[in-house]
């Protein structure tokens, strides 16, 4: 707890990936934030995720 | 073991595409040079597909090429005759052929002659009638059937006898060269028509038809921005054929729609369609038109994107959006998405904004899957029923089950063969 604390008492900065809206609420706040488009492989369709490992 | 044969055969399939040479070799007609043709074939874009299953635009087309060809007399015949059965259709690329929207040959058009000549293979298409009321979009009256009767008599008789004197032209360069003066090849194509003007004109005035059939013929050329991508189209047909039959390539080498279906085929699964309904296109309307007029994605035109140009190069021909929407810096975000699902980068198509980096060339089906981008495609779009025309231009892309159902049957495969 006590580093959490001690983290949150800093400068931050973050990278945000998934929801966009969490790092446009950040940057509105001024805070330092990047945000990552990612998504989960095959865009999460398990079926085609397992196709793609097999290949891997 | 299975990530190495797939990485030697996408390269490989890579390298057969930057070493493609096209080049335009002259004009002949449809039933004497495109291979199996027969005075009763008719050729549409697309997969495969049947009368009774035709959207309203190719049935268009197929009714005005009837009535061109003298088969029908009009509307009422021409549908009775393609009814019977007599007619055989069969998908242009099942020809070495590629067709713009609805991409109807019959045997007595006109086409374009190219030859790759780095593999030695060919590929035919139509000459570009215009923009609106033309038959490649579905119209079939009266001044669609002039028109082409024109290009048949005329256009195609001059161009013809020019390219024999000019002799072969390199195509290569030229795609080249439009690509760094603002065209895409697809959507764009104003540097590419006037460049094949100046390549042609010197040699127009030498054929001996009457200076007013001369100067109609320029002045065709010259008003009808699209006129060269008829030529685009087939250098991308002849660069991306010898892909065919590439073992475990996991490269796309087709990408087509018929006004009803998407079809995708695989270098690794030789020539088998992957299919799926096409998509409606989001873009910009004619006045007085809506999405509600729209018929289905159409035409063998993303062809270009296949190869790397089009949709793919749009970051270098940022005024395309005022024909199919969006902003220019969307059309550089098309393209940098792009690289995301493909092989490589083109060798001689380059985008001078982008420090000249080749386009995005050599779609993955594997990286289309992983990441969730589907191919960009600009496109036209024709009203919905037959005998309209153009009602807009816009951007499309291909349904993912295209991709889905081919790396499903790539894997099944690779099953068949024991490689797991």
């Amino acid at each position: 707890m006590n580093k959490i604390n001690e983290l949150f008492n800093k400068e931050i900065s973050v990278i945000n990936m998934g929801l966009e809206s969490f790092y446009t609420d950040l940057k509105k706040q001024d805070v330092k934030a990047i945000h990552v488009d990612w998504r989960p492989p095959a865009g999460g369709n398990k079926k085609m995720a397992s196709l793609l490992s097999r290949l891997k | 073991m299975i990530q190495e044969k797939i990485s030697k055969a996408n390269n490989e399939a890579l390298n057969k595409i930057v070493s493609a040479q096209p080049t335009l070799m002259g004009i002949g007609k449809a039933l004497d040079d495109i291979p199996g043709m027969t005075e009763k074939t008719f050729l549409h874009a697309g997969p495969p597909v049947t009368w009774e299953n035709m959207s309203g635009p190719l049935r268009g087309a197929i009714i005005g090429g009837l009535i061109y060809e003298g088969l029908a007399s009009n509307e009422e015949d021409a549908i009775k005759l393609a009814e019977s059965g007599e007619i055989t259709f069969d998908s242009c690329h099942h020809h070495n052929a590629v067709g713009p929207m609805a991409g109807v040959v019959t045997p007595s058009m006109p086409v374009w002659i190219l030859k790759n000549k780095a593999f030695g293979n060919y590929a035919y298409c139509t000459l570009n009638e215009g923009l609106g009321k033309v038959l490649r979009y579905g119209a079939y009256s009266e001044e669609v059937i002039e028109r082409l009767n024109w290009i048949q008599n005329s256009l195609g008789p001059v161009l013809r006898d020019a390219l024999t004197l000019a002799g072969e032209i390199d195509l290569k360069t030229m795609v080249a060269q439009v690509i760094q003066m603002g065209d895409d090849g697809h959507n764009r194509n104003k540097a590419g028509t006037s460049l094949l003007i100046r390549e042609l004109a010197p040699y127009i005035v030498k054929t001996n038809y009457t200076d007013e059939v001369k100067s109609e013929v320029l002045k065709f050329m010259h008003k009808n921005d699209h006129f060269f991508l008829n030529i685009t189209m087939p250098v991308c047909k002849c660069t991306m054929d010898p892909l065919e039959d590439i073992k475990y390539s996991t490269l796309v080498y087709t990408m087509a729609r018929n006004g009803t279906e998407f079809g995708v085929r695989v270098a690794g699964l030789g020539n088998r369609w992957f299919t799926a309904p096409a998509e409606v296109i989001d873009g910009l309307y004619f006045p007085g038109y809506t999405m509600e007029d729209a018929n289905r994605d159409i035409g063998d035109s993303c062809i270009t994107e296949t190869t790397g140009i089009g949709g793919f190069a749009m970051a270098g021909a940022p005024a395309i959006v005022q024909f199919v929407g969006g902003t220019p810096s969307d059309a550089l975000n098309y393209t940098m998405s792009m690289y995301e699902i493909t092989e490589g980068e083109s060798g001689s198509y380059k985008i001078p904004s982008l420090d000249f980096r080749g386009t995005p060339t050599g779609i993955d089906i594997q990286k289309v899957i992983d990441t969730g981008i589907r191919p960009i495609i600009n496109t036209g779009i024709a009203h919905k029923n037959p005998g309209v025309g153009q009602v807009g231009a816009g951007l499309v892309r291909p349904p993912m089950k295209c991709f889905e159902d081919a790396l499903e049957a790539y894997v099944n495969m690779l099953e068949e063969e024991g490689l797991f």
